[in-house]
């Protein structure tokens, strides 16, 4: 017997929100991974420029700022099509004082 | 030349913006126009009191000392922000669901309210953050001494600890204004985060002054800039591997387990979206906080005397070009870094100290007097919380002189990062398993922060100062592997990543190895199932049992808490929804679990979890009522599948009822042909009865005998018919009525058969259809009505007769047994019956055509079926088997009745 209200396929807007979260759940992995990239190029013993190692640090950065900034505006979207798919008003967090 | 008094005077007047500024927000806030106050961007700068002075300054002088790893002290709270998904976004819900006022709250509600817990991480937490606020301190009593030391007139820098003390007192002053106006952590400091957002405004725009300064006006240009960073003593700092993936860890964890970060990230969050935004904007500010420390820091070493210290080229670059103006912003910008965090820390400690020191120990002495609570609990709580930051303050204050100006305090900042971080084996564990348990946490912090006391914190004083130079080297009394800085053996690493490694490693196998092995307690399991599910159920689950009549009590009690306005219209409005009309609702569970997370956001979990127990006066969940959660829980889903069946039984019912109103329908219509039908079979025979009759009476006379006879035997022919019809009908309707007798004897199915054959006229091949027996499986003994029984037979082969449509028509007839039935078809070679009236031929006056009708009123199967029902057995249409097919089962004689 399936449980109750967790369909095995989605609509084609749910689909892209839940890919839009793992999408969130990945990108700090991936920011993750390559700033660990120093480690690599010292194992490898030939010593980096400290100004590509900065080019390299702050370039990566910005990207990953840059990343998280889009699949915010992705998410919020997201959320706002499902709340509104729903029938339910955008939830704000307000006060969850509902027992 | 800028002057100690106008320094002192810039400080001053900076200081009272800042109380102009809050107050505005505060007044704002209290008249309801919240507005962008409550916006994400206000939320975002809050959370920059993670740059302190320490990073204000400290970020270039350890650029200056160790090259690029400065960066990966804000490059694990970037990943940390980004990654909201993960750990952020499921604390800030937590915080808002169980209204958590502090780290500490949240370790203690997690793991059952306990206040042991609460005690711990307030202590560590009072332990780790001590000495940075001294660091603050410290930085900005030495950011005076830069601009005396830069004067070229010299004045004599005034007593240092003075000016500590003062700035002390400023900021205690200030956080106890506005940090305690209200007494429910859970509302915003509105004054406090608003003056918080103004400061880091302020300490971004003094940084990128500076750096624009260096590379523009100092190297100038981008590509100069590059020159000189490459030809800089600090591209040849050794890259060490294990603090870059160490410090960047640390810090990660840092952004939430310290109190002030937990404080403006989770505690002050008005709204969870604001989170969505900073997970870019935060780690944007972060970017351009360290944008320019690399130049600043390499200028600064090719300018600077040798000797100077790099912690304040952000002050010293711009002094010694002339640029006083940049230095003042600085100046400020510093000042802004050390106060906004020394202010919400004092803040977030003061919080953890009334709600989880000062609150038990008063509620301990209460209950040894009075059975309730009495007092002015609200008035107490505010009292010990400003007590508390002015204690805060004055324990950083003595810290600051005790190791004033010592090596000591310039590293503190990292050692205090792992000593705080010892608390996340037990909140990431508590909010993503829910097996952790109290036990396993208790002993996970005390062995962690142990640990780091031992190999990192109380080493760091240097040799002889705490821990004698011996130990340091030899471990205590000469056992090697116990060495402070090289634990276990393990020696040749960075001391703060060996520390860091052993103290949160242990930590975490204590943690977890002790909640293996642990069974939690009933409330931990509640909470845990809380904390760790938030977004499945943010109702919240029962937590306590329905009680006798203590709403007074309990009204008594809020009252002094929450203020009489707030307690009453809180209760007011919990008994309209229980649709009573008084003041005082029935403390139902639900109400009880209510008050008690009202009553946290103003003195923390445990403590209102004790008041409220204390009052109600038993424990307040048991393994039972949780098994009657879970069990509800189980209904609900037992609920929706009954639901799920019904709706496909309806289904079902509504399909099976089109099928009979289909069937309906056609029988109607055949009704309808057949009545014109009968009437015409009715009236065949009368009229030639009528006809042949007035032949007879016209006539008669003249008559020969033979016309006579042949005459009247027409219309004793067709009155035999007429009345062969009316039995059909009669025969029909008695045995629908039930009314009919049954003469059950014993018989075999061989012989009925035999003498149903011979009645048709169909014996040994002479009749119109050739039938095909097989006698071998006929021999069964039935024990039935034969008479009857024979009707059903002779009506099957009459019927094939009629009706079969082949050249050479064939009735094959098969007997089988299954069970304890006999199943005798009755098959032929023709066209068979059209699926369409399958499902009619058994009803009355069904006929398919007038194809070799004549003389049949339809009613022959109708009978047959009445019959077979009347016999226990069964008569159907046989599909699929090359023509006209129909099943006859009946049960065989049993042997107990045969033998009768």
């Amino acid at each position: 017997m399936k449980p109750p209200g967790r369909p095995l396929f989605l609509a084609r807007r749910n689909y892209s929100a839940r890919r839009a979260t793992d999408a969130a759940r990945l990108l700090p992995l991936v920011g993750l991974f390559l700033f660990l990239m120093p480690l690599l190029w010292q194992a490898d013993g030939g010593a980096r420029s400290l100004t590509g190692q900065l080019i390299y640090i702050f370039g990566l950065w910005a990207l990953l700022i840059l990343g998280a900034f889009l699949l915010t505006k992705r998410l919020s979207r997201a959320a706002d099509g499902q709340d509104a798919a729903a029938g339910r008003p955008v939830s704000t967090g307000g006060s969850d004082d509902q027992l | 030349m800028i002057s100690f008094d106008v320094l002192v005077a810039v400080c001053l007047a900076y200081v009272v913006l800042l109380f102009i500024v809050a107050f505005i927000a505060e007044r704002r806030a209290g008249k309801g126009q919240i507005g962008w106050l409550r916006s994400p961007l206000i939320y975002t700068l809050s959370l920059s009191v993670y740059c302190t002075a320490w990073t204000f300054y400290g970020a270039v002088g350890y650029a200056a000392r160790s090259g690029l790893e400065f960066v990966t002290i804000y490059l694990g709270p970037t990943l940390m922000l980004v990654g909201w998904w993960w750990a952020l976004r499921k604390l800030v819900r937590i915080g808002k669901t169980q209204r958590i006022t502090s780290i500490a709250d949240l370790i203690s509600s997690r793991y059952g309210k306990s206040n042991l817990l609460g005690v711990l991480v307030t202590l560590m937490a009072v332990i780790g953050t001590t000495p940075y606020i001294a660091l603050q301190l410290q930085s900005v009593t030495l950011s005076f001494s830069v601009f005396s030391t830069a004067n070229s007139r010299g004045w004599d820098l005034p007593d240092q600890n003075a000016t500590a003390l003062w700035v002390a007192a400023g900021l205690a002053l200030f956080t106890v204004l506005f940090g305690t106006r209200n007494l429910d952590a859970n509302e915003r400091h509105h004054g406090v985060v608003t003056a918080i957002a103004l400061e880091a405004v302020v300490k971004l725009v003094a940084l990128l002054t500076v750096g624009i300064f260096v590379v523009w006006g100092v190297a100038g240009g981008i590509g100069e800039m590059a020159e000189r960073i490459a030809a800089s003593p600090i591209a040849e700092t050794a890259f060490r591997p294990g603090r870059w993936v160490g410090l960047m860890a640390i810090s990660a964890m840092a952004i939430i387990a310290l109190p002030r970060m937990f404080q403006v990230l989770v505690v002050e969050n008005a709204d969870e979206h604001h989170l969505a935004t900073a997970s870019w904007a935060f780690p944007l500010y972060l970017f351009l906080m360290s944008l320019f420390v690399v130049p600043i820091a390499v200028i600064g070493l090719s300018t600077q005397p040798a000797g100077s210290n790099p912690d304040f080229f952000v002050l010293s670059v711009p002094l010694s070009h002339g640029r006083e103006g940049i230095a003042m912003l600085s100046f400020l910008g510093g000042f802004s870094s050390a106060t906004s965090m020394v202010i919400v820390a004092a803040i977030a400690l003061s919080t953890m100290v009334s709600n989880h020191i000062v609150m038990p120990l008063w509620l301990s002495w209460q209950s040894k007097g009075a059975a309730s609570v009495s007092g002015d609990v609200r008035n107490l709580v505010l009292r010990s919380r400003r007590f508390s930051i002015a204690g805060v303050l004055a324990l950083g204050y003595f810290y600051f002189r005790i190791t004033g100006g010592s090596e000591a305090l310039a590293k503190i900042g990292l050692i205090s990062f792992t000593g705080v971080a010892q608390v996340m084996p037990a909140l990431l564990g508590g909010i993503f398993w829910r097996g952790a348990t109290r036990r396993g946490a208790a002993v996970g912090l005390v062995l962690g922060f142990v640990v780091w006391a031992y190999t990192l914190f109380l080493p760091s004083f240097g040799p002889d100062a705490i821990m004698s130079a011996a130990l340091l080297s030899e471990g205590p009394f000469g056992i090697g592997w116990l060495r402070p800085e090289a634990l276990f053996g393990v020696g040749g690493m960075d001391p703060l990543v060996h520390a860091m490694f052993w103290s949160l490693s242990l930590n975490a196998f204590a943690f977890f190895a002790l909640s293996l092995t642990g069974f939690p307690s009933p409330l931990e399991r509640l909470q845990g199932a809380q904390f760790v599910n938030v977004f499945e159920h943010s109702a919240a689950a029962r937590g306590w049992t329905q009680g006798a009549a203590e709403a007074e009590d309990l009204l008594v009690m809020s009252q002094r808490i929450l203020g009489p306005d707030e307690a009453q219209q809180l209760f007011h409005q919990a008994a309209e929804k229980q649709g009573k009309k008084s003041f005082l609702p029935d403390t139902t569970p639900d109400f009880l679990a209510h008050l008690e997370r009202e009553l946290s956001g103003s003195v923390g979990g445990a403590t209102a979890h004790a008041m409220i127990g204390q009052i109600v006066g038993r424990s307040s969940v048991s393994v039972e009522d949780l098994m009657a959660v879970a069990d509800e829980t189980a209904q609900m889903l037992e609920y929706s599948n009954q639901l799920e069946a019904k709706s496909e039984e309806l289904s079902r019912t509504a399909r099976q009822l089109r099928e009979a109103n289909d069937k309906l329908t056609e029988l109607s219509i055949q009704k309808d042909t057949f009545l014109s039908q009968v009437s015409h079979e009715l009236r065949t025979p009368m009229t030639s009865i009528r006809a042949f009759s007035e032949i007879l009476m016209e006539g008669g006379s003249e008559m020969s005998p033979e016309e006579l006879t042949r005459y009247s035997g027409i219309i004793h022919e067709e009155a035999i018919r007429l009345t062969r019809l009316l039995d059909d009908l009669l025969d029909l309707s008695v045995m629908e009525n039930g009314q009919v007798t049954i003469n059950a004897q014993d018989g075999n199915l061989r012989s009925l058969l035999d003498r149903a054959v011979a009645a048709t006229g169909s014996l040994d091949g002479r009749g119109r259809i050739r039938i095909l027996r097989d006698k071998m499986h006929e021999d069964v003994a039935l024990y039935t009505d034969t008479d009857r029984l024979s009707q059903v037979f002779i009506n099957l082969i009459t019927n094939a007769q009629k009706y079969c449509d082949a050249s050479v028509p064939e009735l094959r007839i098969r007997a089988r047994r299954s069970g304890g039935m006999v199943a005798i078809d009755f098959i032929d070679n023709g066209s068979g019956i059209p699926e369409k009236s399958q499902a009619v031929i058994f009803e009355k006056f069904a006929r398919l055509s007038d194809r070799n009708s004549a003389g049949s009123a339809g009613l022959g199967l109708a009978i047959c079926r009445e019959i077979m029902a009347r016999l226990g057995g069964d008569i159907s249409y046989l599909p699929g088997q090359g023509g006209a097919a129909f099943r006859v089962t009946l049960p065989v004689a049993e042997a107990a009745k045969a033998a009768e």
